[in-house]
């Protein structure tokens, strides 16, 4: 019998320029998954865009074949249009990465998800709702009526992938292409979508083509493995091979740089804590959220009672999923947001100099707290200005802070792009010369300009692709030594963390849960949230596979946690220390 | 329900812009020093007419031109009797209009529908022909049909209007037998309205419907088309595609829905500019539009008229932006529950 998918000599090129695709092979069996991965530019979306032929307009198919079909293959790049869009989302469907933009704002989603049947099988509106209703049903909507109902922007990120699931699900297609499909996700909603998807291909036996760069969620899903870089297929086979014994050395490569969650760790020691740059008191920070022009206000509390210390010189981070708090904790260790009457925050830019508020400087105090405290942000394309060469984007905070003459400063620009591994002949340059991971050095750079002591890291590395995000962060904690710096670093993924940081403080909807550093975090989970972070981020190891469904349930609701953890509405137990320097909310 | 509420609300705020405007022109009408009288007093003095002056200071007195001037406000619109009591705006009198020497409603009445029918008509056309052009010019982007759109459109904007006028009066005297000048035969004027009185103003409409209306539709038609252009690169246009949507289901369900807005908002600007914008051409076309009558107004500082005429378009544009603003909770959910995106 036939593949379903049989791709051969796929070349794509966009103009006159060489072909950014080049001669892709690969097939897949009915019921089979199979993960096409590559860092960004490797031209994995091209080639399964390709199967749908939604490519954009400038790009061209030069050669190659997609067969499909396993009676009677038909080659997709040679149907006629018409022909073409009754395949699209009857027979092959795809989800995309981004479930808020993928679905239109403005239409309902069950609208959205009905216009498939009304597409393919004709159906009049109360017979397509009765289909679709079922499929919210199976892809695991509470109530599927009013799920119909609603517009994307009125669910969570998962929600809405589950939404777009549904719309691909809806008319059973045998083969269904994810692109990126969790990489928007937090790891637990993640597990969710991934545990759907396998579910729903046992259940009607389709194929799945996965686009990710994550091998961990490679290992997790795949039976077979496509690993591309720069337009070619590197390796392929089938997934226990590729993952097991990487033959390439580029898929070595990728493995060496995937942090991986410590497996067995010891408890570590207490971190002293007589010596502290930042110190978080009692901050509470509460949002009051207006509805529209006719609706009453409503308190969302994104910090409560948290309290963090960080030591001078270590790097103290704080995980957690969207919306837990973390980032409005940073903004308030910077000055950028006031936390709420009764939080104190103190800073203290060198060992004997005297604790300043940063929740209530003077003018003089913030010119001064702003030099010593610098941020590095998470989207490097969108945090430098395109309008200014390097030498302008790293001189404009000296000029800020009148420090040294024209001169000085162009020679301490040029002496922090050699920190951060640039050449600093690059000083002329445009920030779109360069590629995801140097831009993320200059704004390192930059905020080194100004000699800080604290540096706040806000998701410096999830922009970036898995090689290179190794890269950053052996630079981070390089500069951290040498320049004596301290870290604030704010991320969501547990085997960053686990790499850079001295002390992790785990963040659940604006309370810390548990904190410790992390050895003994990894290695002695005390807090069901901690537990259930852990378990549901999937390893790039194929004999050690997470159970989707388990772990997809995260760690539910306060009131179904261990009797130690248990609590109602918002009252939360205290934060004890259980064991020296490990810290967990329970009652004790 | 929560519609008509935020409709009452919506109608409330207009109230309130439309008293905080009258308050504005007042003052900006009485900016320049002296009034149409005390410059009509100090030229009869100088010629010696004593009559003159008797009347002129009665008039004075009588709409309370010597009284402090946030006085004359408060008994302009009414809200504080004036020599004959309670009468202003929100008692129905618009006051005496001192260049024709006529009650301002005489002077403005017909004027007043006929630029309501004028603009209505231009807007009307400025949808019909940007709605196609804009869309088609964006789904074929870079290609002829694209270049010619926006060929045309760029003419429509770069071509003074007046000179448009001439020459379509011109043209279409010649080769279509369309009239020239004026909002209706001579014979119907002061007549009331009779089958042939309408058609005969149907008629005179074409022209300047076109001439008001071109620069409209081209710079709308450019809008749109960038809007569209915008929208059409977005993941979700993919989606659709994905889904099997034939192109121009397509077009017209997802990315059109999301470029109407600033389509539907832009109504409430439309208004004013073209009742601005269309002052030189009633001039040069003779239309009894309410146009020419500000400019005479403004230009001899007749206040009374002029204060009304400019009321009127302020109510238009407070109007058409509530009509936008309204039509926008209609069509956008995301404004209808007041949710961010993100």
């Amino acid at each position: 019998m036939a593949p379903l998918l049989d791709v051969q000599g796929l070349t794509i090129g966009f103009g006159d320029a060489p072909a950014v695709v080049t001669g892709i092979n690969f097939s897949v069996e009915p019921g089979e998954t199979l993960a096409l991965v590559g860092e960004s530019g490797s031209g994995k979306t091209l080639t399964c865009r390709s199967v749908l032929r939604i490519l954009p307009g400038t790009a061209q198919l030069r050669a190659g074949q997609i067969k499909f079909g396993t009676q009677s293959a038909i080659d997709l790049l040679s149907l006629d249009e018409r022909a073409m869009r009754a395949i699209r989302g009857d027979r092959i469907s795809m989800i995309f990465q981004e479930p808020m933009r993928s679905l239109s704002p403005l239409h309902r989603i069950g609208n959205q998800v009905a216009e498939v049947l009304h597409l393919h099988r004709g159906l009049g509106t109360a017979a397509a709702k009765k289909l679709v209703l079922e499929t919210f049903e199976r892809v695991g909507f509470a109530d599927a009526e009013r799920a119909y109902r609603a517009y994307p922007f009125e669910m969570s990120g998962g929600m809405r992938q589950r939404a777009m699931i549904a719309m691909a699900m809806v008319a059973k297609p045998d083969l269904l292409i994810a692109d990126e499909p969790t990489t928007a996700l937090d790891v637990t909603t993640q597990a969710q979508v991934l545990g759907l998807i396998k579910d729903l291909q046992k259940e009607t036996g389709m194929a799945v083509v996965l686009v990710t760069h994550d091998l961990g969620v490679v290992a997790n899903m795949a039976e077979k493995v496509v690993v591309m870089n720069k337009g070619r297929v590197m390796e392929s086979g089938p997934a226990t091979a590729v993952l097991g014994n990487p033959g390439h050395g580029y898929t070595q490569k990728l493995f060496a740089a995937a942090p991986m969650i410590p497996e067995v760790a010891e408890p570590a020691d207490a971190l002293a804590d007589d010596d502290l740059i930042l110190n978080l008191k009692n901050v509470n920070k509460t949002y009051t959220v207006r509805a529209g022009g006719w609706r009453a206000a409503k308190k969302v509390h994104a910090c409560i009672d948290v309290n963090l210390q960080l030591q001078r010189g270590t790097t103290l981070a704080v995980v957690g999923e969207s919306g837990s708090g973390k980032t409005t904790c940073a903004r308030i260790a910077l000055g950028a947001e006031l936390p709420d009457n009764g939080s104190e925050v103190l800073f203290r830019e060198t060992s004997s100099s005297d604790p300043v508020a940063v929740n209530a400087m003077t003018r003089a105090q913030r010119i001064a707290f702003q030099r010593k405290a610098q941020m590095v942000f998470q989207d490097p394309y969108s945090s430098l200005s395109p309008r200014m060469r390097v030498q302008d984007a790293l001189t404009e905070p000296m000029e800020i802070h009148n420090l040294g003459n024209r001169s000085e400063r162009r020679e301490k620009a040029a002496e922090m792009l050699r920190w951060v591994g640039l050449n600093p002949d690059t000083l002329k340059r445009y920030p779109h010369a360069f590629s995801g991971g140097q831009r993320q050095r200059l704004s390192i750079a930059r905020a080194l300009t100004l000699d800080p002591s604290l540096l706040v890291c806000d998701e410096p590395t999830s922009a970036l692709d898995v090689s290179v995000q190794e890269q950053i962060l052996t630079l981070l904690e390089d500069i951290r030594d040498r320049m004596g710096l301290s870290y604030l670093f704010i991320s969501h993924d547990l085997a960053v963390v686990s790499r850079i940081a001295d002390e992790v403080a785990v963040m659940r909807q604006g309370v810390v849960v548990e904190q410790a550093a992390p050895d003994t975090l990894f290695y002695n989970p005390r807090h069901p949230y901690t537990k259930a972070l852990i378990a549901a981020q999937p390893e790039p190891d194929v004999n050690r596979p997470i159970d989707l469904n388990l772990v997809s349930k995260g760690a539910g609701a306060p009131d179904s946690w261990p009797e130690m953890f248990r609590f109602k509405g918002t009252q939360a137990p205290a934060l004890i220390e259980l064991d020296p320097g490990h810290k967990v909310r329970c009652h004790a | 329900m929560m519609f008509i509420r935020y409709a009452g609300y919506r109608f409330l705020t207009m109230l309130l812009t439309l008293w905080v405007v009258s308050i504005l022109v007042f003052v900006i009408i009485n900016l320049p020093p002296g009034d149409y009288l005390s410059n009509q007093i100090a030229e009869l003095r100088a010629t010696g007419q004593a009559e003159g002056v008797a009347k002129a200071e009665f008039l004075r007195t009588e709409y309370a031109l010597d009284r402090p001037l946030w006085e004359q406000y408060f008994i302009w619109v009414g809200m504080m009797p004036g020599p004959q009591g309670f009468s202003g705006l929100l008692q129905g009198d618009f006051g005496w209009s001192f260049e024709f020497d006529r009650p301002v409603s005489e002077i403005v009445g017909d004027a007043l529908w006929l630029t309501v029918l004028v603009n209505l008509a231009a807007v009307l056309f400025v949808y019909m022909v940007a709605l196609p052009l804009g869309v088609i010019s964006a789904a074929r982007s870079e290609t002829w049909v694209d270049y010619t759109a926006g060929f045309v459109g760029y003419l429509g904007l770069a071509t003074p209007n007046f000179l448009l006028a001439l020459i379509l009066f011109y043209y279409g005297h010649k080769y279509l037998g369309l009239p020239i000048g004026g909002m209706m035969n001579p014979i119907y004027e002061g007549q009331p309205m009779s089958p042939g009185k309408v058609q005969s103003i149907l008629v005179h409409l074409i022209v300047p419907t076109f001439v008001i209306g071109t620069s409209g539709a081209a710079g709308m038609m450019q809008r749109l088309r960038a809007n569209m252009l915008d929208e059409l690169s977005k993941p979700y246009v993919e989606t659709a595609k994905a889904k099997g949507l034939s192109p121009s289901k397509l077009l017209s369900k997802y990315p059109l829905r999301m470029a109407f807005n600033p389509f539907v908002a832009d109504i409430g600007n439309l208004l004013p500019a073209m009742v601005s914008g269309s002052v030189l051409v009633s001039v040069v076309l003779g239309l009894q539009t309410i146009g020419p009558a500000l400019l005479a107004a403004l230009k001899s500082q007749d206040q009374f008229l002029a204060a009304f005429v400019l009321m009127f378009v302020a109510l238009l544009t407070l109007i058409g932006t509530m009509i936008s603003d309204l039509l926008l909770v209609l069509l956008d959910p995301r404004i209808r529950y007041g949710a961010r995106e993100g």
